[in-house]
């Protein structure tokens, strides 16, 4: 029967492969065949100018300030966000001492996880809109007002946010972090969930504390989902385009200032794409972004790659 | 226009979402809805030869015709109206209205495919460029349009009726490719009520506004609030104190991205002269963060003295601007040496109709724009937009004017022919942006004004001669 055995699999798989190569792979295609051309974007007659996008990109210093904002992302978006999700996820399944002695959260632990959880059910657009008012540059934001009424900031010289270069990075990276951990907290204890008391037990009856509980049986029993989690962040920090063109001056053109301070590279390429009507750079663009993305995750994996723990 | 652009920033958000999902993966998917399959020669002509005097493009009642509005601060049932008068003159034609904010997203895909509309009003934030339309060969010249005879009165052509300046901003070297149809003053914007309590006298001269902003400021009000979030607000009056210091002659090369026009003493006054807002910290805190809406908003309440926009300010503020508020338009003051008078100001028409070449009834675009020119139409845009239309004395008496714009069009008679109008910010987008990251720097001062000269030269010289 065995010869019978790939027309069936192949039967099963013809649909969703198909969807898949129209769908995904042939635009990616595409868009490697326009990143050759000098095509506009609004008219269906292009040339081929060979590898001339490519290499305006290497001396293309917005966009060098792009990536390295990306890479930037990279670094920081799942560190910080794994860190804080996991200890959070820790003290609401596994952080509390009830005196019964069983394993238990934090008080209110259920209460909590709701309320971590709500960043994820706002839309994106929501976000922005929310956070807009936080970093708003007058007395009526919230984080000016707050700071005006302590005294710790003059009224006549509010901070700007979000057209400070200086802050203007750090202020999305606060909005892409806040925004993440509440998913990756429900993902992580969903997972610590999964692990069996008894080994927390256990280790409680030898004495082990909070943090060697933590770091000796959490970490490396939740070690899938985190290099999951990572994976993903990885692939949000090569995006942020969302909030980067909706909250960063110069609004109407897809943000990214002051000054390309908050330019990443899917800004940029919406910027070449639509209003500068350089769809072919934009495409090329696209492509080095596309295989960067690649690259990370399959190095991500490589390297986070351990041996697995049966339980 | 900016009219346009403050409408539609819900929308920004909805589609930011849309393409974040898209984008997800690398960006790549976006070419996803590029075509490309679409045929770019056979287009159908500009001038069909069979017309008559009564129907010059040839119109047949036959073809159906298909327009696109963008429905931003007008709204779109004013071209619900031009539509019933479209198929009064041609009956039996069947019309496709869309009024979207989504011009570029509903339009892209339709422009790769060479199927577009046969007329679009291509206004908004994510309007099409008319730049590379143009350079894409992908409109209509609109010369058959303008010597077409009038609708109202066929002894004259369209061009004759239309107001001074109405297709600079749609023409690309030497050749008009969109009818701008709603005229638009540019300028500083007061509240006529509070300089009255305070027995403020609107400034003549960059002097006088100067020194009634100490006055101002010791009030207790700031002098000068702008919209920071969108640089080309500030730009307003900066380029105008420029154009009017330098005149005729540089306001052209200016205009013209001309690098070697930006070392003209008048750029270095015009500039400076604005930078002492800056330097006597006459801005309202945290404006250069703020959006229109908060900017505007903040002026509405009497926060700030002056703001800089176009007249599409009344209309667009109408909800929030107190009953009493007596709005008042001020054209940018003069400063000592100008080259123009000091009752010249930036007007220009706003809202681009455009007449894509591949469209399928391209007669019927035409005659479409046509009709929108007349006396009828026009009002019947005035009475619903709180807007003048391109057409001179395009406003019935009939029409009662609220005060901003009442003020504005008082402003446009003292001037009378004394006009311009930049057209880099529609046709030299790359340009444009550099010059508002500049001018953004400069509010905050964190460059004086040799260094705003410095990156706007920089940026002009980038600019490919066409």
């Amino acid at each position: 029967m065995r010869h019978r055995k790939y027309p069936f699999i192949v039967g099963f798989l013809f649909l969703p492969v198909l969807l898949y190569t129209v769908l995904v792979i042939w635009p990616y295609i595409q868009t490697f065949g326009y990143s050759l051309t000098d095509w506009s974007g609004v008219s269906p007659s292009m040339n081929f100018v060979g590898f001339k996008n490519y290499t305006a990109l290497l001396h293309d210093d917005i966009f060098m300030t792009a990536l390295g904002h990306n890479l930037l992302l990279i670094v920081l978006l799942p560190v910080v966000t794994i860190v804080l999700a996991l200890f959070f996820a820790f003290m609401l399944n596994v952080g509390g001492r009830g005196g019964t002695g069983g394993i238990q959260g934090v008080r209110g632990a259920g209460f909590y996880k709701v309320v971590f959880f709500f960043p994820q059910v706002l839309s994106v657009a929501i976000l922005a809109v929310l956070f807009e008012a936080v970093y708003r540059s007058d007395g009526g934001g919230l984080l000016n007002g707050v700071l005006i009424k302590l005294g710790l900031e003059n009224a006549q010289q509010p901070i700007l946010w979000l057209s400070d270069p200086d802050l203007v990075f750090w202020c999305i990276l606060a909005v892409l972090i806040w925004s993440g951990v509440g998913f990756y907290l429900v993902m992580f204890s969903a997972a610590m969930q999964s692990i069996p008391k008894d080994i927390y037990e256990a280790a409680l009856l030898d004495g082990s504390g909070r943090g060697q509980t933590f770091f000796k049986i959490t970490i490396p029993l939740l070690w899938d989902t985190i290099q999951t989690a990572w994976v993903y962040l990885a692939i949000a920090a090569m995006d942020a385009f969302a909030l980067v063109s909706t909250m960063t001056p110069p609004a109407g053109i897809y943000g990214g200032g002051p000054n390309h301070r908050s330019e990443v590279l899917a800004t940029y390429l919406m910027r070449n794409f639509l209003p500068f009507g350089k769809a072919g750079y934009a495409c090329a663009m696209g492509v080095v972004i596309f295989f960067i993305t690649l690259i990370l995750s399959v190095v991500s994996l490589r390297v986070t790659r351990r041996e697995r723990i049966e339980y | 226009m900016g009219s346009a652009i403050e409408y539609n920033r819900r929308d920004i958000f909805k589609r930011a979402a849309a393409i974040t999902v898209l984008a997800a993966g690398g960006g790549s998917l976006l070419a996803a809805c590029a075509g490309g399959t679409g045929s770019s020669s056979d287009s159908k002509s500009a001038s069909p030869g069979g017309g008559s005097a009564s129907n010059p493009f040839g119109v047949k009642a036959s073809d159906p015709l298909d327009v696109v509005i963008f429905k931003g601060g007008y709204g779109d049932d004013y071209a619900k109206d031009f539509e019933a008068i479209y198929t009064k003159d041609y009956a039996g034609a069947k019309i496709s209205h869309l009024g979207t904010t989504d011009i570029a997203g509903k339009l892209q895909p339709r422009f790769n495919a060479g199927s577009p509309p046969d007329v679009v009003d291509n206004s908004g934030a994510s309007q099409l460029k008319l730049d590379v339309l143009a350079k894409n060969n992908q409109l209509t010249e609109l010369t058959p349009l303008l010597d077409a005879p009038y609708l109202d009165d066929p002894t004259k052509k369209v061009r004759d009726v239309l107001l001074p300046g109405t297709l600079d901003a749609g023409t690309i070297d030497g050749k008009v490719w969109s009818l701008n149809y709603v005229y638009t003053v540019f300028g500083l914007w007061y509240s006529n009520k509070l300089f009255q309590e305070k027995g403020w006298t609107p400034p003549k001269t960059w002097d006088d506004f100067i020194t009634l902003c100490g006055t101002i400021k010791a009030a207790g009000i700031a002098p000068f609030a702008h919209q920071g979030k969108y640089p080309y607000y500030a730009n307003y009056t900066i380029m105008d104190l420029i154009a009017k210091q330098g005149g005729t002659e540089l306001f052209k090369r200016l205009d013209a991205c001309d690098p070697t026009a930006w070392d003209d003493p008048a750029v270095k006054a015009g500039i400076s002269a604005f930078y002492e807002i800056m330097d006597k910290d006459y801005l309202l805190p945290g404006t250069n963060g703020m959006t229109h809406t908060e900017s505007q908003t903040a002026w509405c309440q009497g926060k700030a003295a002056f703001i800089p926009s176009g007249s599409w300010l009344e209309n667009e503020m109408i909800k929030i601007t107190p009953a009493d508020f007596d709005m008042a338009f001020l054209p940018v003051p003069a400063l000592a040496g100008d080259k123009m008078g000091p009752t010249t100001l930036r007007a220009g028409a706003g809202e681009p109709f455009i007449v894509p070449k591949q469209a399928k009834n391209n007669a019927g675009g035409l005659e479409f724009l046509r009709i929108m020119l007349t006396k009828e139409a026009s009002g019947k845009f005035a009475a619903a937009a709180n807007s003048l239309t391109v057409l001179k004395d395009g406003v019935g008496a009939d029409v009662v004017l609220k005060p901003g714009t009442k003020s504005s069009s008082a402003a446009l008679t003292a001037a009378g022919t004394n006009t311009f109008y930049y057209t880099y910010p529609d046709v030299q987008t790359e340009f444009d942006t550099a010059l508002q990251a500049a001018t953004a720097d400069l509010c905050a001062k964190r460059i004086g004004p040799d260094q705003w000269i410095a990156q706007a030269k920089a940026a002009a010289s980038k600019v490919k001669p066409a």
